[in-house]
């Protein structure tokens, strides 16, 4: 087992990795920036580094900062968390370079997933239905284009190779604004991932985002660890996630599950990884794959008792995987809540000291957050504070527990979503399940 | 190496009549030896290497423990707090410091001396590379706040100096 593990990360994943450490008693090592000396996981680890200002650029995204702080703390291994350096090829290279182990995936496997041509391509071989398109990067021949377009069938979208995660796209309903897309996608692309390479796909007009958990050991073995369904979103940013996604199947399930497996085995995918699908009409359609541990990851561990973090490091560890398909059974109906400091109304971002923190409880009931009574919310970093995560035996208990846990939570000195949170969780569509990417949108409109 | 392991081996040198105790492990190695001196006072001594390290080894400097064990009283976090006026120089980077250029180089100041903005005062070490950290104000060196081969981290007063 990792001896010392440096957390490359801050707020709620921060803690998240910590208290997987000292379970598996492994020594931890906190980075932070100036203004993070007050995180509580940062209290708590065994060693702490300061490695910059307060913002990112200077320190959770720079590189040399967090190798010479794991160098100078005898860490053996770094974990990225989320977001910051977590995909970034560069980053795992130099990580594993300079003699330290990377949590997480290959560099030439991130890589790969990073280009989002090539991901569709691979996942393409490996038998995962993806969206009809231009199956590979767009030319400069006008005409080709248009008439690609043409057989795809409008509305089509143009997406940036080296974009992800809804950044450089722009959708396209008819012919007539079709090139003209095709140039400004391309420039964004190039000003924001310096990368001009476009792709073209079918745009679906209503489909609920379904991704598949994985987890692979490097050597050629994966499992599935089931669905989560994250249609519930605004511009992009997921809001609500649940596991296992309304309506599907177990034979679905399987189908699905089997074709990602064999795509991780076949890529001998080491760590966490999710595939992202856009489902429709009982058809899914592989998007992108994201090489981390996600922010929604506690859905899944609730429904399958299975905790990923810790797997993550026993894989980086190379500790034999144990972890057998048919051991893998799903329970009840988890929900997550991602309660953001920001305006109900606004949703502009909402700093300050937090005056005063009561945490819900009762059976079902999970909180995932590094926030305490005359904790600081910082300005410089992104608004979410916490998860809410309930689970039931039923979707609906689950529902019912978020509810009352959304009515005792206080976090009181500054604006939360919490009251969204209770309107969606009140909201008959919801309740009803499967609606799709857009709802959010539709119904904050009214 | 582990710091209840070296505070262990403390332990042992203190209780018994053992002068000096050497422990290998793997890269790294750990001397303890007590000083001849009536007070009778351990110095664990540290191992520092100005050549390039090379690529997977570990660092064979054992970093001064108080200074990153996160205590309970987060003023101090564990390091010597001065009280000493004058303008703290901090660092710019993570690393390892050391106050000369070189193992058998004298260092680059000395308490007293009188320093000029530009002045190199330390070197830093981070990923096999060394920056010299410069004096950002005229006037006397009057403290010293680290010590040679000490791991350092962002915005750490290192100097003081007096205009």
């Amino acid at each position: 087992m990792l001896n010392k593990i440096l957390i490359a990360n801050r707020g709620e994943i921060a803690l998240r990795i910590l208290r997987a450490c000292k379970e598996l008693g492994i020594q931890t090592v906190a980075v932070h920036s100036e203004v993070d000396k007050d995180l509580l996981h940062v209290r708590l680890a065994d060693e702490t580094v300061c490695i910059g200002p307060a913002s990112a650029q200077k320190s959770y995204l720079n590189i040399p900062a967090i190798i010479s702080a794991a160098e100078i703390t005898d860490a053996v291994a770094i974990h990225p968390g989320y977001g910051f350096l977590s995909e970034n090829a560069a980053f795992a290279e130099i990580v594993e370079q300079s003699g330290f182990r990377f949590i997480g995936p290959r560099a030439d496997t991130i890589r790969l997933m990073g280009d989002k041509v090539s991901a569709i391509a691979t996942m393409k071989k490996a038998g995962v239905p993806c969206v009809p398109g231009s199956d590979g990067p767009l030319t400069n021949d006008d005409l080709k284009n248009l008439k690609m377009a043409q057989q795809i069938g409008y509305p089509v979208i143009i997406k940036a190779s080296g974009g992800g995660g809804g950044r450089g796209m722009r959708v396209v309903h008819t012919e007539s604004n079709l090139l003209n897309a095709i140039a400004l996608t391309r420039s964004e692309a190039k000003a924001a991932f310096n990368n001009s390479m476009v792709y073209m796909e079918k745009f679906l007009e209503n489909p609920r985002h379904i991704e598949f958990q994985v987890l692979g050991d490097g050597q050629g073995h994966a499992v599935h660890l089931g669905e989560r369904d994250c249609s519930m979103q605004r511009r992009h940013q997921k809001v609500v996630e649940e596991a296992n996604a309304p309506e599907i199947t177990d034979s679905m399930r399987k189908k699905i599950g089997e074709r990602v497996v064999k795509a991780c085995c076949e890529l001998k995918y080491r760590g966490a990884g999710t595939f992202e699908f856009l489902y429709q009409e009982n058809a899914f359609y592989f998007i992108e794959m994201n090489t981390r541990i996600q922010v929604e990851h506690p859905v899944t561990e609730m429904i399958t008792g299975i905790d990923l973090i810790k797997e993550q490091i026993k894989i980086a560890s190379d500790i034999p995987f144990c972890l057998k398909q048919k051991d893998i059974t799903f329970s009840g109906h988890a929900i997550e809540c991602r309660i953001n400091a920001e305006d109900p109304k606004t949703f502009m971002p909402s700093p300050g000291t937090i005056r005063l923190l009561h945490q819900p409880g009762g059976p079902g009931i999970r909180f995932d957050s590094h926030i305490y009574s005359s904790y600081v919310v910082p300005p410089h970093y992104d608004s979410m504070i916490g998860k809410l995560i309930s689970h039931g035996s039923t979707r609906e208990e689950a529902i019912a527990r978020m509810k009352n846990a959304l009515d005792e939570i206080i976090i009181d000195g500054i604006k939360t979503n919490i009251e969204l949170h209770q309107r969606i969780m009140r909201d008959k569509s919801f309740i009803h399940g499967g609606t799709n990417i857009h709802y959010l949108e539709t119904i904050l409109k009214e | 190496m582990d710091i209840r392991k070296i505070k262990k081996l403390i332990e042992l040198l203190e209780e018994t009549s053992i002068t000096e105790i050497e422990i290998k492990e793997g890269e790294q190695l750990l001397r303890l030896s007590r000083q001849q001196s009536q007070t009778g006072v351990m110095t664990p001594v540290h191992h520092f290497t100005h050549t390039p390290l090379p690529p997977h080894s570990q660092s064979q400097t054992i970093p001064t423990a108080a200074h990153l064990i996160a205590s309970s009283d987060q003023e101090d976090n564990g390091r010597a707090c001065s009280a000493t006026p004058g303008h703290r120089v901090k660092s710019p980077m993570v690393g390892t410091l050391y106050t000369s250029p070189s193992p058998d180089a004298p260092p680059f100041i000395t308490v007293g001396q009188k320093v000029k903005v530009g002045d190199t005062l330390c070197i830093i070490e981070a990923m096999k590379m060394f920056n010299e950290i410069e004096a950002d104000r005229t006037g006397t060196l009057v403290e010293i706040l680290v010590s040679n081969g000490e791991p350092v981290e962002y915005d750490q007063a290192l100097f003081v100096i007096q205009e």
